[in-house]
């Protein structure tokens, strides 16, 4: 008997052997079994989980149509609000957007909403079922800068209205954190990652690698010398934040971004990538998010025992829950309420440890978290060869302080209108991370197509 | 891909090669960088640009054989491209934004050793163009590893030291900018580009002799767009990325101790191994 009040339970890979390789760790869901889960929707009138997500896919019709086994309808519904679904069924925080919403949950589990869209997603690709491009080509040029959702999402919006687009990425290859941040065993690259760019592609979307806006040419050459009527900005927030602690510049000190991109963009863990990579026998990795989770688990599969030191309780972990599990099952050791003070360094440079002190949680700030205080006299050492930090990511400055008259505020961020992306500067619109600060690949999707059509207004009304 | 147009050989493992990169050509300048890949699986190594023409859209690099990435490079031909190459990377030299006449009025040396010669070429030609004739020195071990010195001698006034005497000066760059200062030479600015441990001694020096230096650093690098923090130093007790705030720092600032120890991070890299790790190959370990 089916229990209703529960997920039909996905497959994973045994932990056991998952941390000795960087294969993906869900299975996801196969037919019956997404037909299954698809039949514990009750298909609300009020259907709250539209509310939570930040693209309002139609949730019950998708679902229904998965229940009737029409894949192939259930996959147009996506597609009308949202063009990575394979990429966010497996990356959304589910349960705190469309599932932490659904009806269905407030007695027992939500229905898998994310693991019904993967689904679906997996079923289309297998089927090559693509977007469908615009009847005709409008001869109106859009430039968008990055390749991350952001700018993939704007891109095939514009791309979808008639527009000739072009994306400007400063790596070798598309894709933003997809590429280089979320690794292989969460997010497929050449699966997922790369199946969902060549549908882009597809639509006759020009994706130019290696060039940095700011460095290789400016927004204003775009605008004034390349034809371009528009910009789009979806650089993303890649620069690192260390902490400003002792001991950070000794070697065996990463940056999250500097091991995962190593790892997943270089994919150093493969034997035959030149770029090297530090195997660490003890590895800390400081910080609680979804980066710290990936670092941590990528160190963890590259062969060392891991510790995550965070300075809030379990409960504040912003990472995924599920990650945050996967972590627990495949043996990272949680240093919760800890915060690091130093970083030990041998005589020849290289990390021998971190200095930790005990928190607690005091009094909540306006913002509703709880702040966490120094326990004094409470602090220890950690043997550790290896530190990554990852305390968080803001906006490079790059394009902003190259370009004549575009506003960012005190974080660095971009200013932009929330309903259609416009920043200060004319023809010039941004959305995502750079915009947000560091966010999630569902809300930068949906600045990027709220920003293409701030943009398809823009062009419209300037041949009026 | 971007195309090699010409390759030749300067010295022993030494190689100049001219890239057709129309984008990186238009915009850089003396004093950046570019990062090239040579194939899907290579890595992403920095190399200053040394030269340019912005009519043709080719950019110039000069490069020693040194490692694997660069051994690969070496085998390379004219008509083999290179997948990826892009820049114009880090901060141009001070003098191409500065009032040009600050630098005619003071009196510059530049101080190169090995490859480093390659990088300062650029700075000395656009000074030359521009009306400056500063001073330089360039070191080289011995006869066979000198470069440039012919291009150099026309620009500016060329002092070349051998570390064995095997030509011309005998003795390291900094014995002869002893000797310069000694026959009562005055330098204003001086900007030195080479090994680091040379720069660091260089630095040393010029701080005795009260010389404002540059030295241009070479961290190891992954993204060159701020991105990853490997290439961090320690500047006057700041934290700097070298690829967007270098590579060029003032050089009496610099902790070149722990420069040079970051420098070595992967440089073991194929001799050393874990020995605990039985499941991954430990090949491609870092070393320490
Ligand atoms: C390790 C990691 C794990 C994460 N896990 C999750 C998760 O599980 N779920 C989730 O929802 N979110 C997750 N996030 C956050 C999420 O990935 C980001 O919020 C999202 O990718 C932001 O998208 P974006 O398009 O704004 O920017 P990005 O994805 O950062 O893309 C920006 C792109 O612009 C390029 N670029 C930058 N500057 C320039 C320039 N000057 N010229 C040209 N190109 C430029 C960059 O190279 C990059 O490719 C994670 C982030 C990281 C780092
Ligand atoms: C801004 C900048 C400009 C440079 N300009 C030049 C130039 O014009 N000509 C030239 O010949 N060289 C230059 N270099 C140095 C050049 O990048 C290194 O020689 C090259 O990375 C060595 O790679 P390899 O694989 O051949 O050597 P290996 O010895 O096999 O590499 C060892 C490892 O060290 C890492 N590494 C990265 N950067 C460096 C570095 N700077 N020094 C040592 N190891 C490094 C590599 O990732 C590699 O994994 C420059 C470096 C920087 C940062
Ligand atoms: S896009 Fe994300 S939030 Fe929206 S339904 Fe899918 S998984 Fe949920
Ligand atoms: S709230 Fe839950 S049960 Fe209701 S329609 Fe949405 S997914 Fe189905
Ligand atoms: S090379 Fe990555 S930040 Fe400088």
């Amino acid at each position: 008997m089916v229990d209703v009040l529960r997920k039909v339970p996905v497959r994973e890979q045994d932990p056991k052997i998952r941390v000795t390789n960087f294969e993906e760790v869900c299975y996801g869901y196969n037919q019956d079994e997404a037909i299954e889960e698809a039949a514990r929707c009750m298909h609300c009138k009020n259907a709250k989980c539209i509310r939570g997500c930040p693209v309002k896919i139609n949730i019950p019709e998708f679902i229904t149509k998965v229940k009737e086994n029409n894949i192939r309808e259930a996959y147009q519904i996506i597609s009308e609000s949202s063009s990575l679904p394979a990429i966010c069924g497996r990356v959304c925080p589910q349960e705190s957007q469309c599932e932490g919403k659904c009806i269905r949950g407030i007695q027992g589990e939500p229905v898998s909403i994310g693991k019904l869209e993967r689904f679906v997603a997996e079923w289309a690709c297998k089927n090559k079922i693509i977007p469908t491009s615009a009847v005709r080509k409008n001869g109106h040029k859009v430039a968008v800068i990055g390749s991350g959702p952001a700018g993939l999402t704007c891109a095939s919006d514009l791309s979808k209205m008639g527009y000739d687009v072009t994306i400007f990425e400063a790596l070798h290859q598309a894709g933003g954190v997809l590429r280089y941040g979320i690794p292989e065993f969460r997010l497929p690259k050449d699966k997922v990652l790369v199946a969902e760019i060549e549908n882009i592609k597809s639509l006759g979307i020009k994706i130019e690698t290696n060039v940095i806006i700011g460095k290789s040419i400016t927004i204003d050459e775009l605008l004034q010398e390349e034809g371009f009527e528009a910009v789009f900005i979806g650089s993303g927030a890649g620069l690192p934040i260390f902490m400003g602690i002792s001991g950070e510049n000794a070697n065996g000190v990463f940056s999250a971004n500097e091991y995962l991109t190593r790892n997943n963009l270089m994919k150093a863990f493969r034997e035959d990538y030149q770029t090297p990579i530090a195997h660490g026998k003890k590895v800390a990795v400081v910080g609680g998010g979804n980066v710290a989770m990936d670092a941590a688990r990528t160190a963890l599969r590259l062969g060392a025992e891991v510790y995550i030191i965070y300075r809030r309780s379990a409960e504040e972990l912003p990472a995924r829950k599920e990650e945050v599990a996967h972590g627990k099952e495949e043996g990272i050791i949680f240093n919760l309420l800890t915060n690091p003070t130093e970083i030990l360094v041998d005589d020849k440079g290289w990390v021998r440890g971190i200095r930790c002190i005990r928190m607690k949680l005091g009094e909540a700030d306006i913002s509703g978290r709880r702040l966490p205080i120094a326990i004094p006299d409470s602090e220890f050492e950690l043997e550790v060869d290896t530190v990554i930090i990852s305390i968080g990511t803001s906006p490079n400055p790059l394009i902003s302080s190259t370009t004549i008259g575009l506003d960012i505020n005190k974080h660095k961020c971009i200013i932009a209108d929330k309903d259609n992306g416009q920043t200060s500067k004319k023809g010039v619109f941004a959305g995502g991370d750079a915009v947000t600060g560091a966010a999630t690949v569902i809300l930068a999707m949906g600045a990027g197509k709220l920003a293409a059509n701030g943009i398809h207004e823009f062009i419209t009304k300037k041949y009026q | 891909m971007y195309k090699i147009l010409e390759k030749d050989k300067l010295a022993s493992k030494i190689y100049r090669m001219v890239v057709d990169a129309p984008r990186v050509a238009k915009h850089c300048q003396p004093g950046q960088f570019i990062i090239f890949k040579l194939n899907e699986k290579g890595e992403r190594i920095p190399l200053t640009i040394y030269d340019y023409d912005r009519k043709q859209g080719t950019v110039t690099i000069v490069f020693q054989q040194t490692g694997e990435s660069t051994t690969d490079l070496a085998q390379m031909q004219t008509g083999d491209a290179l997948e990826d190459f892009v820049g114009p990377l880090g901060q141009p030299s001070k003098f191409v934004t500065e009032d040009i006449e600050y630098f005619k009025r003071n009196k510059i040396l530049f101080v190169a050793g090995g490859v480093g010669t390659a990088p300062v070429y650029p700075q000395i030609k656009w000074l030359h163009e521009h009306g400056v004739t500063a001073d330089a020195i360039i070191g080289a071990k011995t006869k066979d590893l000198l470069i440039l010195e012919n291009e150099l001698k026309k620009l500016c006034n060329l002092y070349v030291t051998t570390d064995d005497g095997s030509y011309k000066r005998k003795g390291m760059v900094t014995q002869t900018i002893k000797e310069l200062v000694k026959e009562g030479k005055k330098y204003d600015l001086c900007v030195t580009i080479g090994p680091m441990i040379m720069m660091k001694f260089v630095c040393i020096l010029t701080k005795e002799l009260n010389i404002h230096t540059i030295a241009s650093m070479n961290p190891i690098m992954l993204d060159g767009t701020g991105m990853c923090g490997s290439c961090r130093l320690s500047v006057g007790g700041e934290v700097k990325f070298a690829c967007v705030d270098g590579p060029e720092f003032d050089g009496h600032l610099i902790d070149f101790d722990q420069a040079m120890k970051r420098q070595q991070m992967y440089k073991t890299k194929k001799s050393c191994t874990i020995e605990e790790d039985t499941k991954h190959d430990g090949s491609k370990v870092c070393g320490r």
